[in-house]
């Protein structure tokens, strides 16, 4: 419990850090808010009334302050551009990365383990090498180059069997939003695969040299009982860990991805929110960015804990 | 060794001229090279050898699971009459399951950390038909058999919740759960705390006559070998140079390898002003080298020609005692390589002591609890003195030496270097106190730089301590290296391409770079092997007679520490117990632990005191015991006054100290007879 | 060694004439130098890393000829037909304003080589030296930087890498991002990354007893740090480097194709496939032989990174 309770403190003081960081950056580095969004050709007195009453000829910890007040109670402010809560946006937008993401890992989470152990398994071997150097490239390919060679083999370009373009889907059915979104589901899931059976394979094998594996083949065990009940208990823990932190790189593929997809996801909007230069916008996103990572790390991290004895019971009782 | 009449086909163990070999980038490279032995029903067999003989690799090969790259080349493995070589699938699990169990060093790492002991015990069980409940029961009787006094509990527990001396219980009775006809035992006590490991050596004795097993258990100790086993076979260089009976062969060896081991070791209480140690000079041939004459021919003293060229057969010497050796019966007339005059140190006791402990303590803080590593230790050390400090693990000897030199902060109590009192941090330490107080650390591969060369790390030391550097320091440093017998090269050489032994005497040299008054030497020859070890201990005794520098001196190895020291300090947790010159600590009467101590170490030259065995488990220092920290332990417990108070260290004798409730004259008489027996179940 | 010549006659037992200390210092099947001369040697016969050695080598080439070895003008749109497939003069094809595909493709590779490996070493000097402080600091100052790294490796980089260039072309119509700022944020988005990787190799390195043996030297912490620790770890920082090179490319790459990156015409891949993308079904050759190109480049780096890992970690 205390352990929970300590993960959690320590990431919010990360979170709060954060978005001190991402504030200044955002409200230092421009300069003139006013004279940005109303653009040269505008009056000076439209911008000072412009920046008067968005608040930003106040000195900036308080504007922080008066920003975060808001922030923790839902209101992440208005657009620059059209005034509209930024929430309107935001929310929808995160619903459907989220859907995306979540496809992609369950594409990706089960035969990048399985392919991880059975590489660990025969070490050495052709289908190790195979598993290893696939893995290896395909982890360090841009999403979106693997998007689009992807869409050109199975999309429209090539063999037509799926859509190339995702649109916003609204009010689609479950069935075509699968079908629309396989694409850069897949294109992400590859990335993926790439960290996720590299340290499956690692620990997979770490495992297999442990004494603990000996000691149970040495009892007589059979094979399969030493793998599930002794090798991978210990072996995939490790995974685990990879698979949260992912969750961060999955979200940075996301941008493109949906930018080349055509998809209105979080991340397309955190594109569009910077090019027009829609701070309070951008802001939020990558604010939300930074607790859905938040959320997914400790979320692994608590399961290794469940997980693993040595870290539940501290020491001896 | 040709393999002797055993009873008829169903001799527990037999290996027939076994040959394998490693494969090593690219080339098999041979390990063991022809090893023929029989252990038959019930017999315990010893294998003994350093490191690099082969003797885990003989063990990996009986129940084979060889790593990956290795593989029998040769010869043939027989266990209760069947070939352990052609076994495959189900007859090999069987196999496994039934005849054959290991026990290997480390039982931490050998149980699985994510699952309750109670499940991998009843695997044990469950693998022979057993269900749920049987299999159950049976793991409770099985830990009671190895006097653990509360199995339930135990039972639902993850292994790293259990002490090291509790965990190799379990996996002894793991592995006897099955009643198999072979035990094989690699090193199941090093590691271990000498009272911790004589329970489990007692353990292992009693289970073997009950379950009629046959033992081989393999060491590099000696004297451990000589407790446990009945037969010893000695292997060197992936061959077995002589076997025999244990006794007979400790006596009488008559194979050069082993009359220059036994030389190693400090024997019937050698000390170093009435005898040196003498050494192996050489190195061990590495894995794979052709050998086809004698594989000892290198490092042997009685070499001829013919010992090149020919290998030497099997010798009967004596009933049941074979030796490969062309000249086996001159052996023990083997020439000393090291010549036997002692050193004798003169000890300068006039004047102002060297260093002087008062009330040294040092508490650390962790997650909330306090843990008393040191308490108040006042010790006095005079120049060109040695002090032995003797104490398991959480006797705060390491916390000891590192509070002395700096590295810890003590948070009370104070060090004196010559009537100089010492800031306790080391960063506000001069440069001269810093120099004049050095250590030479336990493990030599992290104690050296990996990237600095020898060159390099003695002349910072010289610069940085002696302020010495240019020509000077090359010239000092050359003069260093010589003092330490290495070579000329050594400057130019990188740890990775010295062995164990040469980076220890870099290290050495490092320390006496400065010109310290006392050099700290934490377990400093544990890492080597016992030829080396002898090398080293010379080493250190002929530059203490030079330089005059004294010792502090910390090892686990009983007969090693009396062999250097002129005083010994014993401590058990964080307490220091017992404070005199060395006979009087070693002979009764002495502080309880030291006898329970001295009883529990196993000596090559055979127990002459009776063997007191302390039960339980040594303290938590986070929880450390009311009273006299020893009595929950103690084979001379008074009874409540050991529960309630503390007693302080007070000089018994002249020079030597106690701290204990008993009267020194009433020690005497009772420590004429060994102790009733104490409940030995652990808790 | 040497043999013992017998003196005195035969029967006597000799003593060998060396003594423990003057022997060979190692033996020689297994010297070091020996053993670091075996595996170079299997690193360059390993067939990834040629291939990988072999592709790199190839862009470099072409980064460095940039448009003087290209067989068009990959900048003039002199060309009228558009969307033409690949033909024998046009092996790529040629794109939407009738630029031929191969020479845009080959002298991309500039404007990726010239950020990536100057972002990587800036990051990994940066991230080299902030490992290195607080993981033989540790206490307060670990905690604060680390909670600094914490908070920033929370965002994904891409999105920081947007949010920081988005703020410094504020002041601008539009996006404008010159070569240097790219180099600058990538280097400083790859600094906690490879600060952690360092952090860790330097904790393993600090408890071990030569930097103990250092104190007891009256080493000041700045020596500590670089003459003893630093050396050790090397190795993993070596293979941080090549692998931060790989994501390097990535990241050019992609920040390229969302906009950050050169703006059209520049035959940069990233926004060559940005450009053509809409037109994919119509032209496939466009926005695939730049995808290529990227994957190849990416791939052939990671290669190389991971030979250069194996022999470094045994």
């Amino acid at each position: 419990m205390k352990y929970v309770a300590q993960r959690i403190a320590l990431g919010l003081v990360s979170l709060l850090l954060l978005s001190m960081m991402v504030y200044a950056a955002a409200q230092v580095l421009p300069g003139d808010p006013g004279r940005i969004v109303l653009g040269r050709e505008a009056p000076p007195s439209a911008v000072k009334e412009f920046n008067h009453k968005l608040g930003f000829d106040q000195p900036l910890p308080e504007r922080y302050a008066k920003w975060l007040e808001h922030a923790v109670q839902g209101d992440f402010g208005a657009n620059y551009t059209d005034g509209r809560p930024v929430t309107d946006d935001l929310v929808p937008a995160l619903k459907r990365s989220l859907f995306l993401a979540i496809y992609a890992f369950i594409l990706c989470i089960p035969v990048s383990i399985l392919a991880g152990v059975i590489a660990a398994l025969r070490r050495g071997k052709p289908t190790d090498r195979v598993i290893t150097i696939s893995g290896l490239s395909l982890a360090v390919i841009p999403e979106f180059v693997l998007g689009a060679l992807l869409v050109t083999l199975l999309g429209p370009a090539g063999l037509d069997w799926f859509p190339g373009i995702a649109g916003a889907l609204v009010g689609a059915s479950f069935w075509t939003k699968l079908d629309s979104l396989f694409l850069p589901a897949l294109a992400l899931a590859l990335v993926l695969f790439g960290y996720i059976a590299r340290m499956a394979r690692a620990g997979t094998m770490e495992a297999l040299d442990a004494d603990f594996t000996r000691t149970a083949v040495l009892k007589g065990m059979r094979r399969r009982q030493v793998l599930s009940r002794h090798v991978l208990r210990n072996g995939l823990l490790p995974t685990i860990a990879v698979i949260s932190t992912q969750v961060g790189y999955l979200f940075g593929g996301i941008v493109a991805i949906e930018k080349l997809f055509g998809y209105p996801g979080i991340g397309f909007l955190t594109l569009t929110s910077a090019q027009i230069k829609n701070f309070p916008m951008l802001l939020a996103c990558v604010l939300v960015l930074g607790i859905v990572y938040f959320v997914a790390t400790l979320s692994g991290d608590l399961l290794i804990a469940a997980l693993n004895p040595r870290i539940r019971l501290q020491g001896r009782e | 060794m040709t393999a002797l009449a055993a009873e008829p086909a169903t001799a527990a163990l037999s290996l027939r001229d076994v040959e394998i070999a490693y494969r090593v980038r690219g080339r098999d490279r041979e390990v063991v090279r022809g090893v023929s032995l029989e252990i038959g029903r019930q017999e315990s067999y010893g294998l003994v050898g350093e490191s690099g003989c082969g003797k885990s690799t003989v063990a990996l090969a009986i129940v084979n699971y060889l790593p990956r790259n290795g593989r029998v080349t040769a010869g043939g493995i027989e266990v209760a009459g069947r070939d352990v070589l052609k076994l495959k699938g189900d007859a090999l699990r069987r196999y496994r399951r039934d005849d054959v169990s290991m026990v290997y060093q480390n039982p931490g790492t050998a149980m699985n950390p994510s699952l309750r002991v109670g499940r991998q015990l009843a695997e044990v069980f469950r693998l022979r038909g057993a269900d749920r409940t049987e299999a159950h029961t049976r793991s409770v009787a099985a830990l009671r058999e190895v006097h653990i006094a509360d199995p339930e509990s135990v039972l639902r527990r993850y292994p790293h919740q259990l002490s090291g001396g509790m965990q190799q219980r379990v996996v002894i009775a793991m592995a006897l759960a099955t009643n198999p006809s072979l035990l094989i035992l690699d090193e199941p006590t090093t590691g271990l705390d000498a009272t911790v490991e004589a329970e489990v050596l007692e353990l292992i004795r009693e289970l073997q006559a009950r379950h009629s097993t046959a033992v081989l258990f393999i060491s590099h100790n000696l004297g451990v070998i000589r407790r446990m086993c009945r037969r010893v076979g000695v292997l060197y260089a992936g061959e077995l140079v002589e076997e025999g009976p244990t006794a007979e062969i400790l006596a009488n060896p008559r194979h050069p390898y082993t009359v220059g081991l036994l030389r190693c070791i400090p024997r019937g209480g050698l000390r170093k002003d009435r005898g040196k140690l003498d050494t192996i000079p050489g190195f061990l041939p590495p894995i794979g080298a052709p050998l086809p004459g004698c594989v000892y021919v290198h490092r042997c003293g009685l070499a001829q020609e013919v010992c090149h060229a020919e290998k030497p057969t099997d010798h009967q010497v004596g009933a049941d005692h074979q030796s490969r050796c062309h000249f086996h019966d001159k052996a023990q007339s083997l020439p000393r390589a090291t010549s036997n005059t002692p050193v004798q140190i003169p000890i300068d006791k006039g004047g102002v002591p060297l260093l002087e402990l008062d009330h040294l303590a040092k508490t650390f803080r962790q997650e909330g609890h306090e843990i008393k590593a040191l308490g108040g230790v006042s010790a006095i050390l005079w120049p060109g003195e040695t002090l032995g400090l003797v104490g398991e693990s959480g006797s705060g000897k390491t916390t000891l030496a590192r509070t002395l030199l700096g590295i810890v902060e003590s948070t009370e109590g104070s060090v004196q270097v010559d009537g100089r009192t010492l800031p306790p941090k080391l960063g506000d330490r001069s440069r001269q106190d810093i120099a004049s107080l050095q250590i030479v650390f336990q493990n030599p591969d992290s104690a050296l730089n990996r990237r600095h060369t020898v060159r390099r790390m003695l002349k910072r030391t010289l610069a940085k301590l002696a302020k010495v550097t240019g020509n000077a320091a090359d010239d000092r440093a050359q003069g260093l290296v010589d003092d330490v017998r290495l070579p000329e090269r050594a400057l130019s050489a990188r740890p990775m391409s010295l062995s164990g032994g040469q980076k220890q005497r870099v290290a050495i040299a490092r320390a006496f770079a400065g010109e310290p008054r006392l050099v700290v030497c934490d377990e400093p020859t544990s890492a080597l092997d016992v030829s080396v070890q002898a090398a080293i201990l010379n080493l250190l005794v002929d530059l203490q007679g030079s330089k005059r520098t004294s010792y502090v001196f910390i090892s686990h190895d009983l007969g090693v520490v009396r062999y250097l020291s002129d005083r010994i300090a014993v401590l058990y947790l964080g307490r220091l117990m017992e404070l005199g010159p060395a006979e009087t600590v070693f002979d009764a009467p002495h502080h309880p632990y030291t006898e329970a101590l001295l009883s529990a170490v196993p000596t090559v030259d055979g127990e002459e005191r009776a063997r007191i065995v302390l039960g339980g488990e040594i303290p938590s220092a986070a929880n450390p015991p009311t009273g006299c920290v020893f009595h929950t332990r103690c084979p001379r417990f008074l009874g409540d006054i050991c529960v309630n108070e503390e007693p302080p260290l007070v000089e018994v004798e002249h020079e030597h100290a106690m701290r204990c409730h008993i009267p020194i004259d009433e020690l005497r008489h009772l420590q004429a007879t060994p102790p009733p027996p104490r409940s030995r179940d652990a808790v | 060694m040497t043999r013992p010549t017998a003196i005195g006659g035969p029967g006597l037992p000799q003593l060998p004439v060396v003594v423990e200390g003057t022997p060979p210092l190692a033996p020689a099947l297994d010297h070091p130098s020996r053993i670091r001369r075996e595996t170079i040697k299997q690193i360059v016969r390993s067939p990834t890393f040629i291939v990988g050695a072999v592709v790199t080598l190839f862009w470099v080439v072409c980064a460095i000829g940039g448009a003087h070895i290209t067989p068009y003008d990959p900048i003039n749109d002199s060309f009228t037909p558009s969307y033409s497939p690949p033909t024998w003069a046009h092996p790529f094809g040629m794109d939407r304003v009738g630029r031929d595909v191969f020479s845009r493709v080959l002298a991309g590779a500039r404007s990726v080589l010239e950020v990536a490996p100057a972002a990587t070493l800036l990051g990994v000097v940066m991230g080299s030296a902030l490992g290195l402080v607080m993981g033989f600091f540790r206490g307060w100052v670990d905690n604060v930087f680390g909670r600094l790294v914490d908070a920033v490796l929370a965002v994904p980089f891409i999105v920081l890498a947007i949010l920081v260039l988005t703020a410094l072309s504020a002041g601008s119509e539009g996006i404008n991002v010159t070569s240097w700022q790219l180099i600058i944020v990538i280097g400083i988005a790859f600094t906690p990354i490879v600060a952690r990787t360092v952090r860790s190799a330097v904790l393993a390195e600090r408890d071990l007893d030569y930097v103990a043996a250092a104190r007891l030297r009256d080493e000041r912490a700045p020596y500590i740090m670089f003459v003893e620790i630093l050396p050790n770890v090397m190795g993993p920082i070596i293979v941080e480097t090549t692998v931060r090179l790989g994501y390097a490319v990535f990241a050019v790459a992609t920040l390229a194709f969302v906009g950050y990156g050169p703006q059209p015409p520049s035959p940069d891949w990233g926004s060559q496939i940005a450009d053509q993308y809409a037109d994919v079904t119509l032209a496939w050759w466009a926005v695939v032989f730049p995808a290529l190109a990227i994957a190849s480049l990416v791939v052939a780096i990671n290669l190389i990174a991971d030979t250069v890992q194996q022999v470094l970690d045994t």
